[in-house]
């Protein structure tokens, strides 16, 4: 066997070695797409009357609170960046960091301090090699995000954002993620967290049209409202976190299928150049021995004469 | 047929129990509180404790709430939480176990959550 032949046969056995993964690797990131779909599906009820709690205390009342009321000038701002721990998932993390950074370029440009909190390794990883800032960091659980992670992850910007500016917290909490459109779009969002403008949490409520009642409320409307904010951030990033997984398992399928296809491709063409270099070796191998032979005749024709 | 309220229970991560009720038990930050149909609009903070549920074909049912919040309006009641269990899925051993674990260990959050779990269990 020639040795051009034996290179393309190794090459073809490598490949057919690696689209066997990345179809692998597809399948299982399709089936998890599919439970992800099905958690962000579970938490919408708590996340819809959760709205509707915070939408009636917000109208139902006049009461102030920190966590509603925009600070006069605000000076510092906390960004939450949603990431992966694991990469193959084509530009989502790349996606995600660029929407941050953006946000982030935007928000200085008004004149704010921006801290950087992140979830995921890739996010951690990108900062710590540009050796900036990050004021906390969370990893391990971004493929399938439960409840107490998301709590564990809105615990430090609650008291960031209840903290005076002066003493080191922030006035604006603001979250980017990948939001999950469908199975082939997944878009890098920003959104502000808080301060809450009721405006845009009413818009969001399923019933627009319904005209909440006046609620009683138990103790009272501070309390209830103390006790229904930071809940509603953990809802919020919950939901966040969950959409983000969804989204990372529909990248990584769509990046994976595209790998698949393309090592199909390249065994298609190396199968191709294969069969050209054996028919090449044997059309070499014919003429050596038509060649040989003719040069043998000659030679005995000679001596004969 | 008596009057009836609708109940829905949710967890954070999922939808715990709904359906139909006449009576609906639950411990506010200000004391216990039961809502019966046609009760004004009420929004309450919850403490841990067992939230007793009559539904109308005259069962009870029970569960274990930690935290959350009860809104009442227009005979539909929501029980949120962040973490919700009906008593019939909670196991009274690993409750006590743990119970005791968080005794041990001195983990007041784990102690309250199993102290309440169990108290469901014995209101069933």
């Amino acid at each position: 066997m020639g040795a051009q032949l034996r290179v393309y046969k190794r090459r073809i056995r490598s490949v057919t070695a690696t689209k066997k993964i990345t179809k692998a690797m597809e399948m299982i990131a399709a089936s998890r797409v599919v439970k992800a779909q099905r958690k962000v599906a579970a938490s919408t009820p708590y996340a819809t009357e959760l709205t509707r709690a915070v939408t009636a205390v917000g109208t139902g009342s006049n009461t102030k609170h920190p966590l509603t009321t925009e600070a006069e000038s605000a000076t510092r701002a906390a960004v939450l960046l949603l990431t992966s721990d694991r990469g193959l998932a084509g530009a989502f993390n790349s996606n995600a960091i660029k929407a941050a950074e953006q946000l982030t370029d935007r928000l200085e440009g008004e004149g704010k301090e921006v801290d950087v909190y992140i979830v995921g390794r890739r996010g951690v990883a990108h900062y710590n090699f540009r050796e900036r800032k990050i004021a906390e960091q969370w990893t391990g659980f971004t493929d399938a995000p439960s409840y107490a992670d998301a709590k564990k992850v809105a615990g430090p910007l609650i008291e960031a954002i209840e903290t005076e500016t002066a003493d080191g917290g922030v006035d604006e909490l603001h979250i980017v993620y990948t939001e999950f459109v469908s199975m082939m779009t997944q878009t890098a969002v920003d959104s502000r967290l808080l301060p809450l403008s009721l405006e845009e949490v009413a818009a969001e409520s399923p019933a627009k049209d319904e005209i909440l009642p006046l609620y009683d409320f138990e103790p009272s409307a501070e309390d209830v409202l103390d006790a229904l904010l930071p809940r509603y951030v953990e809802s919020r990033i919950y939901n966040a976190l969950l959409q983000s997984a969804a989204s990372k398992h529909a990248a990584t399928r769509r990046a994976m299928k595209s790998a698949t296809d393309n090592a199909g491709d390249l065994i298609e063409n190396l199968t191709r150049l294969a069969n050209a270099a054996r028919q090449a070796d044997i059309t070499q191998e014919i003429s050596e021995i038509v060649g040989g032979a003719s040069a043998l005749a000659d030679a005995t024709a000679g001596s004969d004469r | 047929m008596a009057a009836e309220l609708h109940v829905e229970l949710v967890a954070a991560d999922r939808s715990v129990w709904s359906g139909e009720a006449t009576l609906v038990v639950a411990r506010t930050a200000s004391g216990d509180i039961g809502v019966m149909p046609g009760h004004q609009p009420l929004l309450g903070v919850l403490e841990s404790g067992p939230v007793t549920i009559r539904t109308s074909e005259g069962g009870t049912v029970v569960a274990a709430v930690h935290g959350g919040f009860i809104s009442f309006a227009d005979n539909k009641l929501s029980l949120l939480a962040e973490i919700a269990e009906l008593s019939d899925e909670i196991d009274v051993q690993s409750a006590e176990r743990e119970l005791e674990r968080a005794k041990a260990e001195g983990d007041a959050f784990a102690e309250r959550r199993a102290d309440v779990r169990l108290r469901a269990v014995a209101a069933r």
